[in-house]
């Protein structure tokens, strides 16, 4: 009887494992020129925007897409390495550059928002009502209050870095800048215990802020503007990537409907849109 | 303190509202990690038994590599099975990149070695006159074997418990070779990271009581199938 029992649950165990075993295909089974791979910034995950975007897109089209949500800056690695289809990145100097080196094509602008530079409500540094985001880093600096840096090559953390040299400081090494290596929203938080400041994008900073605690210091400075591009990566140097699905997605985030959505997304849980659609628009003239 | 009573309460709701996307993501966690198990008790089974049972040549090293992986870093697991997986790779033709099959193929690589040293360490403390007994009666050397694979269940078992415990909560590689995509590729601890990135703290914490609870309920069913029956 024992051993019919356990021959019993044996038989049991198998069979459970190979139904398991057998259902794998069926979630693994996906066409394959069906899919794009989507390298983008952590801000558009972290604020949503994404979830209601991709869902329109994916029904319009039939595409999957796969998003991959890491900086600006490895956003663009993966692009360079033909590992992407398609990116949708912040961080324009590097983006010329990719431009320039041929990893690219058809660069389209997408939508802006604008950086923000937070901080505890007692404001150590004394920054509060500044104008010029360059001068608030000089005071952070002379008054050594410690800030808090991505430190990751994302597109915030690009931004972070040519405000400090236009200020003429290095910040690197010193006691009271800190680098946490991590995306937009867990800085937010570390800066938000630690009590320090911070540069983040304003999308992700409204969608944190109930847990928060930190301030809005400095904004409206023309430094400041955050601006998304949609990039498709150059199939003649990768002749792997799904050049007609980066072709549909690209085409979609510039399209009329994407960007009213764009428009009115977060206005009605934050108060106020947390990206403001720019397509067709001249880069130059933003935040004028 | 508010945020874990807060986390209990959403986890309670997630569950038995039957939440479709959080019923799928703990569905696919089940289901990636269970089949990685599955397959790292074969190949860790079977070879940790034929190192266990065998002399030869530079055995000592092989028994300290596979000890060593018994601790490999998740993360560095994933590294690897990416820079695999490119499009551009050694395996890229296979493009299984950013799907749940590539987070199999981690999970797998990182239970092996764990499933491989605990099957090894069990059948080397079998009593070595067993195996002569077993023989001198008669055995074929493969019933020998599996007259000892079963002598050591009990240690087995707990093999079984330490590779898919292992694999369940690991988050490292899960990410990196199956990029979190939503309704995809997306397990309990992904979502859990990205949750908490997001500043969804209660939400977070509600995946993590529901990780937990997952956790239990297959280790209380292995244990009980270990424990029904203890060797005299």
């Amino acid at each position: 009887m024992k051993r019919l029992n356990r021959t019993c649950s044996i038989a049991l165990i198998i069979s459970v494992m190979s139904v398991v075993f057998c259902a794998l295909p069926a979630i693994a089974a996906q066409p394959q020129h069906k899919n794009i791979i989507l390298a983008t910034t952590t801000s558009t995950q972290d604020s949503g925007l994404l979830d209601v975007l991709l869902p329109v897109f994916e029904k319009s089209t039939g595409y999957f897409v796969k998003t991959i949500a890491v900086g600006s800056g490895q956003a663009m690695a993966m692009g360079q390495k033909g590992e992407a289809d398609v990116l949708l990145v912040h961080s324009p100097d590097a983006e010329k550059k990719f431009m320039a080196e041929g990893y690219g094509v058809n660069r389209r602008l997408v939508m802006h928002n604008d950086f923000i530079i937070v901080g505890p409500k007692n404001d150590p540094a004394g920054i509060k009502g500044s104008r010029s985001s360059i001068e608030a880093f000089r005071k952070i600096a002379s008054t050594s209050a410690v800030f808090m840096s991505r430190g990751d090559n994302s597109g915030t953390d690009a931004k972070e870095k040519s405000i400090w040299k236009a200020a003429g400081i290095n910040p690197e090494g010193q006691k009271w800048y800190q680098q946490t290596g991590l995306g937009m929203g867990q800085t937010l938080s570390v800066a938000a215990e630690k009590k320090t400041y911070t540069l983040a994008d304003r999308g992700t900073y409204l969608a944190l802020k109930k847990n928060l605690g930190l301030d809005i210091l400095v904004e409206g400075d023309a430094v400041l503007l955050n601006i998304y591009h949609v990039i498709e990566v150059n199939p003649a140097k990768w002749p792997k990537v799904n050049s007609a699905g980066a072709k549909a997605f690209s085409d979609f985030m510039v399209g009329r409907q994407t960007q009213d959505i764009i428009r009115k997304f977060g206005v009605e849980k934050y108060g106020s849109p947390l990206f403001f659609p720019d397509a067709g628009k001249k880069e130059d003239a933003l935040g004028k | 303190m508010d945020i874990i009573i807060e986390g209990i309460k959403q986890a309670v709701i997630l569950l038995f509202t039957l939440d479709p996307e959080v019923i799928g993501i703990t569905w696919l966690s089940l289901k990636v990690s269970g089949i990685a198990t599955f397959i790292s008790l074969l190949i860790g089974v079977s070879v940790g038994t034929l190192v266990a049972l065998t002399q030869f040549p530079g055995r000592r090293i092989v028994v300290s590599l596979i000890n060593t992986g018994m601790g490999l870093p998740p993360v560095v697991v994933g590294l690897f099975v990416t820079i695999f997986l490119w499009r551009n790779g050694p395996l890229g033709f296979l493009e299984i990149l950013y799907t749940p099959t590539a987070i199999i193929m981690a999970q797998t690589v990182i239970a092996t070695p764990i499933v491989m040293g605990i099957s090894l360490a069990a059948i080397q403390q079998l009593p070595a006159n067993l195996r002569l007994q077993i023989l001198a009666l008669g055995a074929t050397r493969l019933q020998m074997v599996w007259i000892l694979v079963k002598e050591a269940r009990l240690p087995l078992l707990a093999a079984i418990m330490a590779g898919f415990g292992g694999v369940i909560s690991e988050v490292g590689a899960s990410i990196m070779v199956g990029g979190n995509i939503k309704g995809y590729t997306r397990v309990l601890t992904t979502a859990t990271v990205m949750e908490t990135s997001k500043g969804n703290f209660d939400i977070a914490m509600a995946l993590s009581i529901i990780l937990l609870l997952l956790a239990f309920f297959i280790n209380a069913v292995l244990t009980h199938v270990q424990q029904r029956e203890r060797p005299r």
